[in-house]
């Protein structure tokens, strides 16, 4: 068993009681709630004719279902104006703090948690979506949980929980050029598979990951659940209280001076004992992309497709599978495969560092004849920053559609969906068979320098090999 | 206690295959009904428009309440809506090879049990169940057994898990509100709570 990590230590301060059953229950310092995994929720409150425990402690916004094309009320889709109602109409009645269009805060749930400096090191965090991993970048525990569960938030401020195994992940040495965040933990997962984190918190660790930036950082945890591994953090250290000092709810003054000597006790101790310990060279790793039908599913965009045969077990059906629906064939090169959608965004990949990113690349170029490119910045902050420095007319030049925040193309649930067998490159986090709202899209994912070089290429193509402008 | 699950019987439904995400479960346009009710019509739904023989499709399963799966079922998004299609499609208890942390989280806090059993064994009643739709199976968390006539294959739980539904206390919300003096107690021991005032 894990000693002295982060994840001993918050877990230890957290735990309300042990239940009878043997499980712990567990105290939740942020609730993040969305419009999508709610109604259920409140309406379980309702029935119990409960209030929300800690009012205070719940932030609500809007993001799945959100249009980016036009967040004019009422939406066109009837479901989703709906849904944004009900939610509306809960937060009204329970007393939770929105942070909707007026606030000039809205975002995707795990974009504007950090952003806002909601999200602190120490906490536990839960949040209905799976990708709340993503809060572990600020040095907190982040649990993706059901709607039962989050009902169990808002009545009681606590989930029930198992300890998890802690396994430290560090990626040491330096990465290569055209090697970014999303690169790091594509190959984490390829290393580790999709089932390597079952039952477990992944600690990212090393040289690469210490010198990364927040928003670098959050591109790693955010995909911890692709990994299998429910939560993924990184220890505080100075980038972090660097990048929380002077955010809206960030701790200030004196606050902020006691808050840091707290962040500080909660990292892991030098001799904490983990369950298990990976290293992986960051020297060795290439731009990533995905091939198949899940994250596991990637290679470097220089190499050839492998066989099936190279898996074992049902591993190797599931790699038919990826290869029928995907088109592919093994043995062939990635790179040069047509595309026709390039989407730059979701609680992965649409932060300000991101776009500037995707701008610095598609500076001077066009988007290809034969591919659309959507644009979706993670939050309205992020827009405007964005725009305030030019990067929307660097797209709109290049021929890339701009769009309002919001989860848009990363999940089949909103008006931003693929067509029929259309095939993407992507910045987002799932490749799974149907995710982009067509049964029969085909997704790829890489960062956001690989999707602006293929979207400029019209194929899969090598972000290394593009220099910019 | 009304809550008690202590062994399910019934036939079973086959669904090979690893790796099997609650995307596909449960497609994302679901996801915009403000109710579970009705949510059984979802499951596996765009993949059974596609495939004719699909196992939730076929008549020699239909009825089963215990359904067999492979490795890190549930995997992917944190969607109830994959737990609740299932349960509301009429299945009691499923017994896999593993399965996704957050989808077992919700499976408990819906009141579905969750059995695993080595790859070799699901293979076995993957197979056995194919030939033979009729079979009758008892999955009985009591003794950690799932059996059929005069056969059995040992399962596992995680022991917290099995003695909430052995207590019947999976239904958890009622005990957590008791606790909520304890909550307020562990809250005012954390320093963000508290805006760092020691």
């Amino acid at each position: 068993m894990s000693e002295r990590t982060l994840y001993d230590k918050i877990w230890d301060s957290h735990i309300v009681t042990r239940l009878e059953s043997g499980q712990y229950q567990l105290f939740i310092g942020l609730h993040l709630i969305h419009e999508v995994t709610t109604p259920q929720a409140f309406a379980a409150l309702k029935e119990h004719g409960s209030k929300v425990a800690f009012p205070g402690r719940t932030v609500a916004t809007a993001d799945h279902i959100t249009p980016t094309l036009s967040q004019i009320r009422p939406f066109k889709d009837d479901q989703a104006e709906a849904m944004m109602s009900a939610l509306e109409q809960n937060v009204d009645e329970f007393g939770v703090r929105f942070l909707n269009w007026d606030s000039g805060m809205q975002g995707i749930v795990h974009v504007v948690g950090p952003e806002l400096g909601l999200s602190q090191p120490g906490m536990t965090i839960a949040c209905g979506d799976s990708h709340t991993s993503t809060h572990g970048a600020v040095g907190s525990l982040g649990f993706g949980i059901g709607t039962t569960e989050v009902g169990f938030v808002l009545e009681t401020q606590t989930i029930v929980l198992n300890r998890l195994k802690v396994h430290r992940v560090a990626v040491d040495g330096e990465l290569g050029p055209g090697v970014f965040a999303k690169d790091v933990i594509l190959r984490i997962i390829h290393d580790l598979g999709i089932k390597g984190g079952l039952g477990n918190a992944y600690e990212y660790a090393g040289e690469v990951i210490g010198n990364m930036t927040m928003e670098e950082r959050m591109t790693v945890c955010n995909m911890s659940i692709e990994g299998g591994a429910r939560i993924g953090y990184v220890n505080p250290d100075e980038t972090t209280y660097a990048y929380l000092e002077g955010r809206e709810f960030s701790p200030k003054g004196g606050d902020f001076d006691r808050a840091k000597v707290y962040w500080k006790s909660i990292a892991s101790e030098p001799d904490a004992v983990y369950d298990r310990e990976t290293v992986i060279d960051g020297g060795t790793i290439e731009p990533m992309v995905t091939w198949g039908i899940n994250p596991g599913h990637s290679i470097g965009i220089s190499e050839k497709l492998p066989s099936p045969d190279s898996f074992t077990g049902e591993d190797v059906k599931t790699a038919e599978l990826g290869y029928a629906h995907m088109a592919l064939k093994p043995g062939d090169a990635i790179a040069g495969t047509k595309i026709e959608v390039a989407f730059l965004g979701s609680c992965t990949n649409s932060r300000l560092s991101d776009l500037r990113e995707g701008a610095r690349i598609i500076k001077g170029n066009k988007v290809h004849s034969k591919v659309k490119m959507l644009v979706v910045p993670g939050s309205q902050r992020i827009k405007a920053q964005a725009e305030e420095e030019g990067l929307h007319e660097i797209f709109l030049e290049a021929g890339a559609e701009w769009r309002a925040a919001g989860c848009s193309m990363c999940l089949g649930m909103n008006e931003d969906k693929l067509v029929g067998t259309e095939r993407s490159i992507s910045t987002s986090n799932r490749n799974f068979i149907g995710r982009q709202g067509s049964p029969h899209g085909r997704t790829h994912l890489g960062s956001p320098a690989m999707v602006v070089a293929s979207a400029i290429e019209g194929c899969l193509a090598n972000p290394a090999e593009m220099t910019g402008d | 206690m009304s809550d008690e699950i202590r062994r399910i019987s019934g036939r079973a439904l086959p669904f090979p295959g690893d790796d099997i995400d609650t995307d596909r479960i449960t497609p994302a346009r679901f996801l915009t009904a403000l109710t579970f009710t009705g949510m059984e019509k979802a499951l596996f739904c765009d993949e059974r428009e596609n495939t004719p023989d699909h196992p939730i499709d076929n008549p020699d399963y239909k009825g089963a309440n215990i359904l067999f799966v492979g490795k890190n079922f549930g995997s992917g998004s944190s969607r109830e809506h994959a737990p609740q299609a299932i349960k509301r499609f009429g299945i009691e208890v499923i017994v896999g090879v593993s399965f996704a942390e957050i989808f077992a989280g919700n499976s408990l806090a819906i009141g579905m049990p969750l059995m695993t059993a080595p790859p070799e064994e699901i293979h076995r009643l993957i197979t056995h169940t194919q030939k033979n739709p009729k079979t009758k199976y008892t999955a009985d968390l009591e003794s950690l057994t799932l059996s059929w006539g005069e056969e059995s294959v040992a399962v596992e739980m995680l022991e917290e898990r099995r003695q909430s539904f052995l207590k019947g206390n999976w239904n958890v919300v009622a005990i957590l509100r008791t606790n909520l003096p304890l909550v307020r107690e562990v809250a005012e021991k954390l320093p963000y709570v508290n805006n760092f005032q020691s």
